[in-house]
């Protein structure tokens, strides 16, 4: 408390950019598969199921194995799998990807309930975290330095994704099958086997979410873990149109305003606690309303999102 | 029994190509029936008929984007399996389809480039433009690389589909209607540069075309199919323009031209008042144009494409805001909503129709309902929507406007092209009431009895006193239709004629901006 005072406001800061980069990695990772998955002209609003699958995965192996690096394997290999089902579901003729995310995110989110229940109490190795604050005396910016290794990775993937959208074939195909299925498949393409990667890879990436989620922080098993990030992530795509870097940023800024309510109380202001709580999703009201437009379709938008081609 | 021996390099010359009693059915419509056709190696071959003979789907057989359901495509004397249109490359077939096939999203060196079946896991940017502007360098029209597809007006997309096939250096190129919205002299430039490189043996092509001119004078053989069936075939220098249209009529007919009534125009029925427009990038389309037109009287945007023509056709549609100057329609304030296009009744028909006046996957009938499924009779105390009378009066306008689908439940998507074009023309001109029409480019991808009516209908609504708004970049239909002709360059209106004083070449000069 001492040194938080005598830094003051900065600790303010401090406390807003350690949360935007510990807080923010949830967002990040699922947002990049709600990206990915968009890209390829489906939506999957399943994913706040997966974020918890993978969280009670990762920590159960972490658990079992005394390995936390198996978890992280066991969070992505879940995630893969919940993609899978969403991907052939949605493959059919006259499903809808939106009502079938639905029933993901519900099936998911119950499945990870179920199966976790025996995990609430005990506590599981966790992910180690890259400390690179060692050069400062200040142990609040030592704090905020400790990063999550899936953080590190996210972070790399957002930039790796944007790099595969413009450079790679893979990544021209899953935007041509996004965006104009028919063109994609009198080039040659499959829609569906485009799709089924696409999706199934989201999913995965998002379910390496969860394992930061219960693996570094907050860092352990209950059923309120995620309170609805999987779906502010889908939000944050729109915000970042679609743009893989661009979730980058947007998901340390809704890291850092879900810090806010932390870091005020940590220097004693605690009034509009809860009001302050609300900052992210008062961000992503405000976010939308601004960017939005009547005159021009959102720049970056898949042509084929939300229709059933 | 076919054989699949996948040649491991691709053919440097062209193939020769057979088609043997192929059928290919859709549910329990036979679209083709035992259609046999042989373009030999290095010939200029055409494919025609009315609107839905089944020409594309033939084509697309040959694609391996429909499998034939009976029959055997033979590909340089050997029975071959096209399963899909990678097989098709593999054999150096190529095709230019009758819709878009280019990613909106993407510029025009992504699709350019995403089009090669070989591409590399990892793309290598600069060899790749190394290797566009080499291509580009000798390629019959330019386009700008960086340009989004979505940006680019119908004429350019079909350059670049043109581009895309030679950059892909394919031996046999089918064009499914590959001129509609080029010019006519863009058209017998692009298509006199393919026939200098059949002749000199480089290439076979396949053409599916409605004009006769392009058959007699690019073309060595043709087919006519009809109603999914081969009903004629032979070499073209034996054939004359009325031989072949009476193999896909089915007999001799008579043409009906509508006369153009000799009325003078009455008040001004649609005026734009220094109207700006942008593109979707924000570069701005249209700079202040002024126009009237007045009741009874046609007046023709000629232009070539991308000028433009789509932005101001889409600011009159409501699709787009204007940035500056107004619209008015019998003196009012227009502002393209649904009540006002209702109360002044003005009426369009886009250019590619399935994408920009109707919804695909819904029903021909409740397409052709768009306009008034909200009003009676069609809606009973002006709520319920009543399924039974749209259907009735989309079976009425089905008959009357000749509309080749299976039942008015159909999804208009399923239509062939020319098909999709009748069913707008049939909704907005079908209830004879329209005063104002604006029509931008409203033949692409007609059969010529087709053209006929089309035409018909336009000069009988502006024998009725309709102001009629037609944006072309088919000067010949501009000549046959128009009052006036209003030449656009570069977002401006830059020359006035009349049909009776119109010189082509003076025309031409101020379409290329000068
Ligand atoms: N995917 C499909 N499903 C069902 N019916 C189809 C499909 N594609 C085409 N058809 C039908 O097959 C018939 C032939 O269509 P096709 O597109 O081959 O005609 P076309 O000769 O190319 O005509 P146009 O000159 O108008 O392009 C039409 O009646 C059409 O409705
Ligand atoms: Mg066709």
């Amino acid at each position: 408390m001492n040194a938080s005072e005598s830094i003051g406001w900065w600790g303010v800061v401090l406390g807003i950019f350690a949360g935007a980069l510990r807080g923010g990695t949830p967002f990040l990772l699922v947002s990049l598969g709600e990206c990915l998955t968009e890209k390829s002209g489906k939506i999957n609003l399943g994913l706040e199921g997966t974020l918890l699958m993978g969280a009670m995965s990762a920590y159960a192996v972490s658990y079992h194995s005394g390995n936390p690096w198996l978890g992280v394997i066991a969070a992505f290999g879940t995630g893969a799998g919940l993609g899978a089902i969403h991907a052939l579901l949605v493959s059919r003729p006259k499903v809808n990807d939106v009502a079938a995310g639905i029933a993901m995110l519900i099936f998911g989110s119950g499945l990870a309930f179920y199966l976790g229940k025996s995990y609430i109490r005990p506590s599981a190795p966790q992910l180690p975290a890259l400390s690179l604050g060692g050069w400062s005396e200040l142990p609040q910016l030592q704090a905020a330095l400790k990063l999550s290794p899936l953080f590190v990775l996210g972070a790399g993937l957002a930039f790796l994704l944007s790099w595969a959208f413009n450079c790679t074939r893979w990544g021209l195909r899953v935007r041509a099958v996004g965006d104009a299925p028919v063109a994609a498949l009198a080039l040659g393409m499959s829609v569906k086997k485009v799709r089924f990667v696409a999706i199934v890879l989201g999913s995965a990436i998002a379910g390496l979410g969860g394992a930061h989620l219960s693996l570094f922080y907050p860092g352990a098993w209950t059923e309120a873990i995620s309170s609805g990030q999987g779906l502010m992530a889908v939000a944050l795509v729109i915000f970042a149109r679609w743009r893989p870097v661009h979730c980058l940023y947007a998901s340390m800024i809704f890291g850092g305003t879900q810090a806010i309510a932390p870091a005020l109380q940590a220097i004693g202001i605690t009034s509009g606690y809860y009001l302050w709580n609300a900052a992210p999703y008062v961000l992503t009201l405000v976010v939308m309303v601004i960017t939005c437009s009547p005159k021009r379709t959102l720049a970056g938008s898949p042509g084929a999102l939300g229709t059933s081609s | 029994m076919s054989v699949t021996i996948p040649p491991h390099v691709r053919p440097k010359h062209p193939p020769d190509l057979e088609l043997v009693g192929v059928t290919k059915r859709f549910g329990a419509f036979t679209a083709n029936e035992a259609v046999s056709l042989k373009v030999k190696a290095g010939t200029f071959h055409a494919l025609i008929g009315e609107n839905g003979a089944g020409k594309s789907t033939l084509v697309k057989c040959i694609m391996g984007y429909h499998l034939a359901d009976e029959g055997d495509i033979l590909v340089g004397g050997h029975s071959r399996e096209i399963r899909n249109p990678q097989d098709a490359y593999e054999y150096g077939i190529g095709m230019v389809y009758q819709h878009f096939t280019l990613v909106p999203a993407m510029t025009v060196a992504e699709n350019l480039v995403l089009s090669r079946p070989d591409l590399p896991a990892i793309i290598n940017w600069r060899n790749e433009f190394d290797r566009l502007y080499a291509f580009m360098r000798t390629a019959p029209f330019q386009i700008d690389l960086d340009t989004p597809a979505s940006q680019l007006a119908a004429g350019e997309k079909q350059k670049v589909e043109i581009l895309k096939q030679l950059y892909l250096d394919s031996k046999f190129l089918i064009l499914d209607e590959p001129t509609s919205v080029l010019t006519p002299a863009e058209a017998d430039e692009v298509l006199g540069l393919l026939r200098a490189k059949v002749v000199a043996g480089e290439l076979s092509v396949l053409l599916i075309t409605h004009k006769f001119s392009q058959v007699l004078n690019f073309c060595d053989d043709v087919t006519v199919l009809r109603r999914g069936r081969q009903t004629g075939s032979g070499r073209v220098k034996d054939l004359t323009a009325d031989q072949m249209a009476a193999m896909m009529m089915g007999g001799q007919r008579e043409p009906k031209i509508v006369p153009k009534a000799a009325t003078a125009p009455g008040p001004v029925s649609l005026a734009l008042r220094g109207l700006c427009a942008d593109r979707d990038n924000g570069v701005p389309a249209l700079v202040g144009v002024d126009l009237e037109v007045r009741a009874g009287e046609v007046v023709g945007i000629a232009g070539i494409s991308g000028n433009g023509q789509r932005e101001l056709v889409e600011v009159i549609a409501g699709q787009r805001e204007a940035t500056g100057g107004e619209i008015r329609v019998q003196g009012e304030v227009y502002t393209s909503t649904r009540a006002e296009a209702c109360r002044h009744q003005v009426f369009l028909l886009p250019e590619e129709p399935l994408r920009n006046a109707c919804v695909p996957h819904m029903g021909v009938a409740e397409n052709l309902a768009l306009r008034t499924f909200d009003q009676p009779p069609l809606a009973r105390a002006g709520f319920f929507v009543s399924q039974a009378r749209i259907r009735a009066k989309g079976r009425e306008l089905i008959a009357r406007y000749g509309i080749k689908t299976r039942s008015p439940d159909t999804p208009i998507g399923d239509l062939s092209g020319g098909n999709v074009q009748r069913a707008v023309l049939a909704r907005e001109l079908g209830s004879g009431t329209a005063r104002v029409l604006v029509a931008a480019n409203p033949c692409f991808g007609l059969d010529f009895a087709a053209v006929e009516t089309i035409h018909g209908q336009i000069t009988e609504a502006r024998n009725r006193g309709v102001g009629v708004l037609l944006v072309s970049e088919d000067l010949d239909e501009l000549l046959a239709l128009a009052d006036r002709i209003v030449v656009i360059a570069h977002g401006r209106f830059v020359y006035e004629t009349t049909p009776a004083t119109a010189d082509i070449t003076t025309i031409g000069h101020h379409m290329a901006g000068h």
